[in-house]
């Protein structure tokens, strides 16, 4: 049986994982190699980069991450954060990536995501979705770490990007992010009802009982989370038992 | 001994090379070379075709490059050690069905198909950790049980003619072949470069493999 994944994320800004309260006030959360090593022992499903303020100077930096990561880390990682082209796509997988995310640039031209996927298939070509609710039902996407809104609707973008050639879809609610009060349940739900590609509940997560509620009322295929892993709260073990408990089918080492 | 994972412009090559090195090293177990050479490919002790995309694109990539030749040789005609991962293991098969119906190698009797699980709710492509379901011995496959979780990621699948060359399969809403093998030929669908422990065992053995 397929397992629900949970997946740490790491935002990192000039080499560090940092994490803040939706998307500003930023605190040191340690250095990312380490990071991932410790998640990657302690049975993490897959490992996502995010590279919160990527810029033309700071790209060596990212590489040179992912490049130590993938040495020693043999779990699927995402690199996302400032991808705007299919040869920024190529880059990150040659550095070590295994799925490169677009956010603000497929926005913009959602045909980046049918070009990359197309060159190099859309197992690795993951869209990042970050949307706030604009009113009951009705989500909007916003960019550029949260500060642009854009006036397109969440669920429309996401049957856009799935046709596009989209592999998954890492849905962040910008109105939860940091806030430790759960996943917005009714977007991820409604985003997850309406693709097929798998979709990744991202933002909110401040309890394990977060992430149970993110796979059975939300319907994600795999819950991402930061702060309630990087400052000790809570070990990846810790949160699969949990989840197990729930009755959520997990990888579980024999 | 030499490793050669066989270049030919398909998708990510970066974490098979990594894998392999590191167990490579760690077992003294030779070395791994990421080429399309045809000299150092006929001359490999093994070969590891990876692939990443859709199978006519892929076969495409591979029959009009310079390794092909020199990579059907070495696994045909001299029977080296083959793995095919992912897309590489379904070219092994007689044909495929992805966007338009294309020969593969032939080598496996089967045909990729579209997944298309009885649970319509199961998403597409079937991607995440998956347990294995051991149905063969192989050697490749010692210290692997039925239940150990390896990583998958695709959307189509092979279905088998001969089921005696299934070693293995996982369930998502239907059977889905996980191993094939046959004589010095082997394929994996799941990536054991990412599959943490349980793939890093799969790779020792077969860098261990002698057929």
């Amino acid at each position: 049986m397929l397992k629900c994944r949970i997946i740490p994320c790491l935002d990192v800004a000039n080499g560090r994982v940092v994490k803040g309260i939706n998307f500003v006030g930023l605190r040191d959360a340690g250095d990312p190699v380490e990071a991932a090593e410790r998640y990657d022992k302690e049975g993490a499903d897959e490992l996502c980069f995010l590279d919160i303020n990527a810029t033309y100077q700071n790209r060596e930096t990212t590489y040179s991450m992912v490049q130590k990561t993938a040495e020693k880390c043999f779990i699927p990682l995402t690199v996302g954060g400032g991808v705007r082209s299919s040869e920024d796509v190529r880059n990150l997988l040659l550095a070590g990536a295994d799925k490169v995310s677009f956010n603000s640039a497929a926005v913009n031209n959602p045909d980046v995501i049918s070009e990359s996927a197309a060159r190099f298939g859309s197992q690795c070509i993951v869209c990042a979705i970050d949307a706030k609710a604009v009113s009951s039902g009705k989500w909007e996407l916003f960019t550029h770490g949260g500060r642009e809104p854009t006036g397109i609707d969440a669920v429309e973008f996401a049957q856009l990007i799935e046709k596009k050639g989209a592999g998954e879809i890492l849905l962040t609610s910008m109105d939860k992010d940091g806030t430790k009060s759960g996943f917005n349940l009714e977007m991820t739900r409604a985003i997850s009802d309406s693709v097929k590609i798998p979709v990744i509940a991202s933002g909110g997560v401040g309890t394990l009982d977060h992430l149970v509620e993110g796979v059975i009322k939300g319907g994600a295929s795999a819950v991402l989370a930061a702060s309630i892993f990087h400052f000790g709260e809570y070990t990846i073990e810790q949160a699969k038992k949990h989840m197990d408990k729930a009755g959520i089918p997990v990888r579980l080492e024999r | 001994m030499l490793t050669a994972i066989v270049d030919y412009s398909s998708g990510n090559l970066h974490s098979a090379r990594k894998a392999f090195e590191k167990i490579s090293v760690s077992n003294n177990l030779g070395s791994v070379v990421v080429t399309s050479n045809p000299d150092v490919i006929s001359s490999a002790d093994r070969l590891v075709l990876p692939g990443d995309g859709a199978f006519p694109s892929c076969k495409t990539e591979l029959l009009s490059s310079e390794a092909y030749d020199a990579m059907v040789y070495a696994a045909v005609e001299k029977g080296r050690p083959f793995l095919g991962i992912c897309v590489g293991m379904q070219l092994m098969a007689i044909k495929g069905y992805e966007y338009e119906e294309t020969d593969g190698l032939g080598w496996i009797d089967g045909e990729v198909c579209k997944i298309n699980p009885t649970d319509k709710n199961l998403k597409i492509p079937h991607m995440g950790w998956n347990t294995l379901n051991i149905e063969g011995e192989h050697p490749v496959l010692k210290g692997i049980f039925t239940g150990d979780h390896v990583y998958f990621v695709h959307s189509f699948h092979m279905v088998v003619g001969n089921r005696d060359q299934r070693l293995a399969y996982t369930d998502y809403g239907t059977d889905i072949t996980a191993v094939v093998g046959t004589e010095n030929l082997l394929g994996f669908q799941f990536h054991p470069e990412k599959s943490a422990s349980v793939g890093l065992k799969m790779i020792e053995n077969f860098l261990s493999w002698s057929p």
